[in-house]
This record gives C-alpha cells, sequence and structure tokens, in this order.
C-alpha cells in the first residue's frame, strides 16, 4: 500500500510540471492596428552600400554640374542684353 | 574713455525713459513671452505632467522668441520717430551708440527674464533656482550673446525690406551656438545630480561667443550703418 | 575674364573627371568597405566649403571697409558656393553615415556647426535677394558671423567627442589612401576657384549691365 502511495505521489509530483509546461498555449493576438514586422535589426544591413555611393556622387554631378550650367545660362543672357542695350546707346549719340 | 562711457549711458537713459513711460515693450514682450511657455507647456505635457529634462529649452526659446520680438520693436520705434537718423549725426563714436542700445535691450530682457524664468520654474516644477549664481550666470551670458548680435542685426534692417522676418532668418542661425550653450548649461543644472562642472564649462564657451559676438559687432556697427 | 581662368578650369575639369578612377583603385577600408569611398568628395568638398566661406568672409570685410565693388561680387560668389557646396556636404555625409553609424543624422557638434554655417549663408542669400536696396552691405555683416564659424566648424570634431571622424584621420591616413585624397582635395579647391571665377565674372557683366541701362536712360 505504502509502495503504491509512494508511486501515486511521485508520479503526481512528474506530472504537475509537466501540466504547468502545457498551459500557456500561444493564441495569436487579434490585430487591431498595423504592426510593423520588425525586420532586420540591423540597420546598416537594409541599403545597399552601392546605392549609397552611387546616389552621392550621382548628386554631387548634378549640383556642381547644375550649378555650372545655371552660372552660364545667365551670364549669356546678361551678355545679350548688353548688347541690346549698347546698341540702343550706340545710334543715339 | 569718459565721454564714450557718458554718450554710451545716455543713448541707454533715452531707452529707459521711454520704456518707462509707456512700457509698451516690455509689457507685450512679456506676455509674449508667458504665451510662449504656455504653447510649449501644452506641446510637451503627457498627463497633466510636464516631460521631462524639457524645461532647459522651452526657457531658452522663450528668451529667444521674444528676444527677437523685444529687439524688432524696439528699432520700430526708432523708425518709427525717424530719431535713428539722428542718433547717427549725433557726435557720439558708433560703438557708443551700439553699447548704448544693447544695454537698453540687455535691461528690458532682463526684466522679462525675471518674470519668465521663475514662472518656467513653476510651471514645469524646475529646480531653477537650486544653484541661484550659476543660473544667472548662464541667463546672463546666453542674453548678452543673443542681444549683442540681435541689436547689430535689429540696426541695419531697420532700413531694409522684409525687416520682420528678416531679423529671424539672419539671428536664429547665428545665435544657435548661444541657445545650445544655454539649454546644455541650464540643463546640466536641472539634472537629477547637477553637473556643476558642465555648467561652468558651457558658462566659460557662452562668454567666449559673447567676446566674439561683440568684437565682430562692435568692428561692423560703423560701416554697416554708414550710408 | 582672368586670365588664369581657362588653365584653371582645364586643369580642375580634368582632375575631376580623373578622381572618380583614382577612387575606385584606392584599397578598401577595413571596416566600412565601399561606402568609404564617399569620403575622398565629401572631405575634399569639405574643405572647398571652407574655402568658398573664407572668400565671402574676407571679400565682405573688405567691402564693408574699402567699399570696393569688387570685393562684394566675391562675396556673393563665395556665399553661393558655400550653399551648393554646403549642400553637397550635407547630403553625402548622411549618406555614408547611414552605413557607417547606423543613422542619417545626429545632433554632434560636426554636424551640427556645419548645418549652421550653411544656415548662416542660406541667410545671407535670402538678405540679399529680398532684403532691398542697400542690402549688399548688411549681407556682409552677416557673412562675416558666418566666416567666424569656419575655425569653430574645423575644430569642434577635435574639442567635443563626436561620432563625425576626428581632424588626426588625414594625417594617419594609409598610404594607398593618401594619393586619392590629396588629388581629390586640389581638384575640388581648383573647381571651386574656377566657378567662383565664372560667378564673380556674372556679377561684374550684371553691374556692367546696370551702368548700361543707367547711361541709356541718361541719352
Amino acid at each position: 500500500m505504502k509502495r503504491i502511495q509512494a508511486l501515486i505521489i511521485a508520479l503526481l509530483l512528474v506530472a504537475g510540471p509537466a501540466f504547468a509546461a502545457q498551459e500557456q498555449p500561444k493564441r495569436p493576438v487579434q490585430q487591431d492596428e498595423f504592426v510593423p514586422v520588425s525586420g532586420p535589426t540591423n540597420p546598416q544591413e537594409t541599403i545597399p552600400a552601392q546605392t549609397l555611393v552611387g546616389i552621392a556622387y550621382g548628386f554631387i554631378w548634378v549640383l556642381l554640374f547644375g550649378y555650372v550650367w545655371s552660372v552660364r545660362t545667365r551670364l549669356g543672357r546678361v551678355e545679350r542684353e548688353m548688347e541690346s542695350v549698347s546698341r540702343r546707346i550706340a545710334p543715339g549719340k | 574713455m569718459k565721454a564714450f562711457a557718458r554718450a554710451v549711458w545716455i543713448v541707454t537713459r533715452k531707452d529707459i525713459l521711454i520704456e518707462t513711460r509707456t512700457r509698451e515693450i516690455l509689457l507685450t514682450t512679456v506676455f509674449f513671452a508667458l504665451a510662449c511657455v504656455l504653447v510649449f507647456a501644452f506641446g510637451f505635457v503627457k498627463e497633466g505632467r510636464p516631460m521631462e529634462d524639457v524645461a532647459a529649452g522651452i526657457l531658452w526659446i522663450a528668451i529667444a522668441f521674444s528676444g527677437t520680438l523685444a529687439l524688432g520693436r524696439a528699432f520700430e520705434r526708432e523708425r518709427q520717430g525717424e530719431t535713428l537718423r539722428a542718433l547717427l549725426i549725433a557726435p557720439i563714436d558708433r560703438p557708443a551708440l551700439y553699447l548704448g542700445k544693447l544695454l537698453g535691450i540687455l535691461i528690458l530682457l532682463a526684466a522679462v527674464e525675471i518674470l519668465i524664468v521663475p514662472l518656467v520654474a513653476l510651471m514645469f516644477q524646475a529646480a531653477l533656482f537650486d544653484h541661484a549664481l550659476l543660473m544667472i550666470g548662464l541667463l546672463a551670458a546666453g542674453t548678452v550673446g543673443f542681444a549683442a548680435v540681435g541689436t547689430l542685426f535689429a540696426a541695419m534692417l531697420v532700413r531694409a525690406r522684409s525687416r520682420d522676418v528678416m531679423l529671424p532668418v539672419l539671428l536664429y542661425p547665428i545665435t544657435v551656438p548661444v541657445i545650445i550653450g544655454g539649454v546644455r548649461g541650464t540643463a546640466a543644472l536641472l539634472a537629477p545630480t547637477a553637473d556643476l562642472a558642465m555648467a561652468r564649462l558651457w558658462l566659460s564657451m557662452l562668454v567666449f561667443f559673447d567676446v566674439v559676438f561683440i568684437t565682430l559687432a562692435l568692428w561692423t556697427f560703423e560701416p554697416v550703418m554708414t550710408e | 575674364m582672368n586670365k588664369f581662368f581657362v588653365p584653371i578650369t582645364v586643369i580642375a575639369a580634368a582632375m575631376f573627371a580623373y578622381a572618380p578612377f583614382m577612387i575606385l583603385n584606392a584599397p578598401y577600408e577595413a571596416t566600412m568597405g565601399l561606402v568609404q569611398k564617399i569620403f575622398y568628395f565629401h572631405a575634399a568638398c569639405g574643405m572647398a566649403m571652407f574655402l568658398a566661406a573664407f572668400v565671402s568672409g574676407i571679400g565682405s570685410a573688405m567691402f564693408l571697409f574699402t567699399k570696393k565693388p569688387s570685393a562684394d561680387r566675391m562675396a556673393v560668389a563665395g556665399a553661393e558656393l558655400t550653399v551648393i557646396i554646403g549642400l553637397i556636404v550635407l547630403v553625402t555625409g548622411p549618406l555614408w553615415a547611414r552605413k557607417a553609424w547606423g543613422v542619417w543624422w545626429q545632433w554632434d557638434a560636426r554636424l551640427t556647426s556645419t548645418l549652421v554655417m550653411w544656415m548662416i549663408f542660406n541667410a545671407y542669400l535670402l538678405l540679399r535677394r529680398y532684403g532691398g536696396p542697400g542690402s549688399e552691405k548688411l549681407a556682409a555683416a552677416v557673412a562675416l558671423f558666418g566666416m567666424a564659424n569656419v575655425p569653430f566648424v574645423y575644430w569642434s570634431v577635435n574639442v567635443w567627442r563626436t561620432l563625425h571622424p576626428k581632424t588626426s584621420v588625414i594625417p594617419s591616413l594609409q598610404p594607398g589612401m593618401r594619393g586619392p585624397f590629396w588629388f581629390c582635395v586640389v581638384a575640388f579647391l581648383l573647381v571651386t576657384t574656377a566657378i567662383l571665377m565664372l560667378r564673380t565674372e556674372l556679377e561684374k557683366r550684371r553691374q556692367q549691365l546696370d551702368e548700361l541701362y543707367l547711361m541709356a536712360e541718361e541719352s
């Protein structure tokens, strides 16, 4: 009798934690708002280096050439205006 | 030297006299600073309590904004009365004129700050008076730096177009170092364990900026104000 | 036009065109890899920006005290170039920082002071454009404050603890990187000089045009 009691108590002692471990099945939480994916947590992995280098150098070329082009266009316009105004003065003198 | 000091005092005294009689700029600036603090308070309050560490920033932003307003108003008064030309013709050194105007603005801003600083301390539960001497030092050095640049630009913009918007556009980028120094110094004092060494460091930076700005302003005031 | 303009432009253009090849052949940096190659143009542009700011500041000081129009032309050309090259620095830096530091921007001493200096010269241009007559002199005072920022921006990275590399990185560059780097620096300084000359020429022509209009009105 005592051995059966001991066996039952031993089984209960083992079964208890086993049940406890099973007790939390993962229930999906109902989403009522948009939860963004937690993607690669290392932000350094998201944009490739080539893109960044390409954009950087591209930007530099575009800006510098754009500025030089704008200065030269304005210069041409001013010179043309100067010619037209001097033509106005020359016959008048 | 004495004549110079006297000239500075005459210019300052004129501004103080006018201001004590009308109190226009003082009152409007104080109420503007108050409104500023309120707006920021609503912006940064969470669950009825202010967010931590905002007091320093709000204080200095209020000083910067109301300082800009006061500068604009002070020189607008000169423009409307056409007294600026009279001042420029007067037989005083231009630097004396600049310093006189600067001193007037400083007294005005000091009056505003005497009212605003306790208010911020109250509304944001910030221990601004625990290290009163350092706090006053930071306020003084920061205000001097801000006003030094502000007086120069406000004076030179008197005859410019779009002067109302030009003053902040010019003033804020140049005085950012002063504001940063003031905010970081004040924040160091308001930290849970006040970082006195840090506050003193920022104070010395502010003094350095003050010297540079006042020197540059004194140097450029005359050529810039002459036709 | 200045007699040095054509030779400087030719050399500058040639160096600028050749620079990418030198950069491609330069060794890769150990930790940052490909993205570090932005450094060659980014740091060179930084130096070019300082040059442009100095030109503007010195021109402004000369204009305030000697009232020479040529000084004012130098001032406005320098300011425009400071804004353009400053924009290059402020865009290429974050593009590099995204990979190297993980963030686009940090409010550390170097980045903040560079942004502030850039904004001061923007304010200069706004004042000249919208300030009405006589704003050239007022803007000159602004440019002086802007120029006073340059040493501050340069030393900020040595005085404060910042994410941005210190100035001591330059003398201690690996041998393979030194060549391309200094080549790019010279290239950009020459490019800046050439564009400054072009821009001052534009300003000079504009003033001549104004004089012609006055003459036309009188006759």
